[in-house]
Formats: C-alpha cells, sequence, structure tokens
C-alpha cells in the first residue's frame, strides 16, 4: 500500500523522491511538538490518559505538498503543465494526438496517460511519436501529486516543453486533487448535454478553461451551446471556452494558439 | 468515490501524528467540511469505517463539523451564502461570485489516548 496518497498501489518509493518533502512535512508540524511535549509532562509515562489533540491539516495537505513539489519542478524546468479531465469518452485522447500532430515540430511534448487500466491511450500518443507515460490506477478514480511525482522521474522532459496529463475519464473526483498542474482544463463533448456543469459544478469550477469538442455533431443532435457556455461561467465566471473538433479541425488552431500564448507565459517566468 | 482516497489521508497524517503527538489510540475524529467541499458526508462516513479498521483509529468515532458555503459577490461589495457553485447572489442575482469560504476539508481535532 502507498503510504503517502493512499492510492493502493504496490510498494513505495519514497527514497526515490526528493528530501525536500519530509523535511518540509516537519516543519509544518513544528507548532504541534509543543503540544505534545506538554502532554507528556503532564501525565505518568504509561499511564493512558485521554485527551484532546489539534491538529488543523488539510485532509488533502499531502497531496497538496507532493503537488507544491511538481510544481516547483515544472517552474524550474519552464514546463507547461495540463490537467486534462473530462467524463470518458470526451476525446481528450483524439484531442491529444492532434494537438500533438500539430506541435511537436515546433514544440517539446510529453503525455502522461491516466485510466483505470490498459496502456491503450499511452500507445495512442507513443504512435504520434512523442514521450507518453501510462499510469494505472487499478480502482482509483482519479490521479494524485504523488503518482504523478514519480511520473516525472520516468520521463525525460525537456525543458521549456509542454506536459500534458489526461487524467482519468470522471467529472468528480480530479477536481479536489491538484497535480502542480498550471491549469486544469476540462472537455467536455457536444454528445454528453449542455447542463454538465451545473450537474459536475466542482470540475467546472476547478478548470480554467474549458473545451467543447465534437461541434462537427452538433448539427445532429439539439445541443444548445450558448445555454451550455451560459451554465459553465454561472459555475466559473472566469472559465475560458474554446469549441473545436478533434476530428475535423476546426477551431483547432485557436487552442494551438492559446498553448504557445501558455508556454510563453511559463517561460517569460521561467526566465 | 474519492472520500476512500480522503479517509486514507487522514489515516495518514492520524499515524504520523500518533508518533508527534505520543499517542496510541484515536477516539474520536472531527473534520471540518465544507458545503462547496466536493465530499459526500455519507460516503465519507461510510468510507472512514472501513479504512481505519485495523488501525489505531479503530472504531473511532467520525464528527462532522459542516461548514456552510460563502462568496464574495463583486457587484454587491460583500459576502454571500451559497448552497452550491452555481448559485447566483441571493441579492442582486449575479454569478460574479468567488468562493470564499465553505471549501476546506480539514481535520481539527483529535481525542485520543
Amino acid at each position: 500500500m502507498c503510504g503517502i496518497c493512499g492510492c493502493g498501489e504496490g510498494p513505495v518509493h519514497l527514497d526515490e523522491h526528493e528530501h525536500s518533502h519530509e523535511h518540509e512535512h516537519e516543519h509544518e508540524h513544528d507548532h504541534n511538538h509543543t503540544h505534545s511535549h506538554a502532554a507528556v509532562h503532564s501525565h505518568a509515562p504509561g499511564l493512558s490518559q485521554v485527551r484532546m489533540v489539534q491538529i488543523e491539516q488539510s485532509i488533502l495537505a499531502k497531496n497538496n505538498q507532493y503537488a507544491h513539489e511538481n510544481r516547483r519542478f515544472f517552474s524550474d524546468h519552464g514546463l507547461l503543465v495540463l490537467n486534462l479531465v473530462s467524463s470518458p469518452g470526451s476525446g481528450k485522447t483524439t484531442l491529444l494526438t492532434e494537438t500533438i500532430l500539430r506541435l511537436k515540430d515546433d514544440i517539446g511534448i510529453a503525455v502522461i496517460e491516466g485510466d483505470q487500466q490498459t496502456a491503450r491511450d499511452a500507445e495512442r500518443i507513443l504512435a504520434t511519436g512523442v514521450q507518453a507515460l501510462q499510469i494505472n490506477t487499478g480502482k482509483g478514480c482519479h490521479l494524485d501529486a504523488h503518482r504523478v511525482g514519480h511520473a516525472l522521474e520516468k520521463l525525460q522532459l525537456q525543458d521549456h516543453s509542454v506536459l500534458f496529463i489526461e487524467n482519468v475519464g470522471n467529472l468528480v473526483c480530479p477536481s479536489a486533487f491538484d497535480l502542480g498542474e498550471a491549469h486544469k482544463v476540462v472537455v467536455l463533448s457536444v454528445t454528453e448535454g449542455e447542463d454538465k456543469p451545473i450537474k459536475y459544478p466542482d470540475m467546472f469550477h476547478a478548470a480554467d478553461l474549458m473545451i467543447l469538442n465534437k461541434i462537427d455533431l452538433l448539427p445532429h443532435l439539439d445541443f444548445n451551446v450558448e445555454e451550455c457556455i451560459q451554465y459553465a461561467k454561472q459555475v466559473n465566471p472566469r472559465i475560458k471556452i474554446l469549441s473545436l473538433s478533434a476530428k475535423t479541425g476546426e477551431g483547432m488552431d485557436n487552442w494551438v494558439q492559446w498553448l504557445k500564448a501558455e508556454l510563453q507565459l511559463q517561460l517569460i517566468a521561467y526566465a | 468515490m474519492h472520500e476512500m482516497s480522503l479517509c486514507e489521508g487522514i489515516l495518514q497524517t492520524l499515524e504520523q501524528q500518533a508518533e508527534v503527538q505520543d499517542y496510541q489510540k484515536v477516539r474520536t475524529v472531527w473534520l471540518e467540511i465544507g458545503a462547496l467541499a466536493g465530499v459526500e458526508v455519507e460516503a465519507l462516513r461510510f468510507s472512514f469505517d472501513v479504512v481505519m479498521e485495523g488501525s489505531l483509529a479503530e472504531g473511532a468515532k467520525l464528527e462532522v463539523i459542516s461548514v456552510p458555503g460563502q462568496a464574495w459577490c463583486i457587484p454587491c461589495g460583500i459576502n454571500v451564502p451559497v448552497e452550491q457553485l452555481y448559485d447566483p447572489c441571493p441579492h442582486c442575482g449575479s454569478h460574479q461570485l468567488q468562493v470564499n469560504g465553505g471549501d476546506q476539508m480539514r481535520i481539527k481535532e483529535l481525542e485520543v489516548e
């Protein structure tokens, strides 16, 4: 059992990690030491005594610590990292393969694929000629920052490049787990119904960009684009929206421009 | 079902704190869960009992302190109560809201021995 994030994965490779995690952690608990000493002195050793202990710690503290480490790594290397989230079948992998084909000659790209089982998505990415690493979460419903941190050790990431993290297809759980990304990008396909943003508000609230995918199918559907955008803005007034079809290429230029602009911003920060 | 992962996270904190704070058993865990934290309290209770089994917190009581959602309404310039992320401002009806309360999930306090 992984002792860090509760992901249910085999052995922990904490020793492979930067030592900073543990040090930082001790600092965070410094105030608790005082309580502890006071409590120890207040009763005879060996006697069990019921007492109260103040914790005041986020349940996600561990994940957030790892996310912080990841973010620092990304920033040190001028990496633009995007966490792609959606329900299963929204077209994330096709969006990625089409994006890679348009960008790979100009920009370094790598992909971390999260799925419960199989390496099918990583294989599709590898076929485009860029690096891909599959993480199988088993019964887990989301990627967490700890697993992503280990994936970073295995990838040969080029400075000033783009890393896409394709999260497990799930519009609920991944919203709570920061991976250290610059942005969560939520992909919604028009076959899913325009009210997804208010049905799954947490995810649309956590995302900075919504990609409305498969717009080539709109003529065959009753999907109301304006209503969908209105729902998304209702949950998250700051969300940006791009409509496209990864299949026909319509709207892909805007997405590619957005990526390039965001990478440029990372480079400015890096410099 | 990320409530299961959350409970694993709670257990790790309890185990880690057991060393620092010198306790052997956890009797009660107080959590503060915001209405906008995306946590289903009933699922959390169920997972809690399952995850704590066989640990230093086996049979521990789980007390959940609910914190109401709150957001800053930009047009009104005041904090307003919200129950859902898609709620409008109860005064002006705007959705220009920035959540600033009730999105936390924290371990607050423990009763230990």
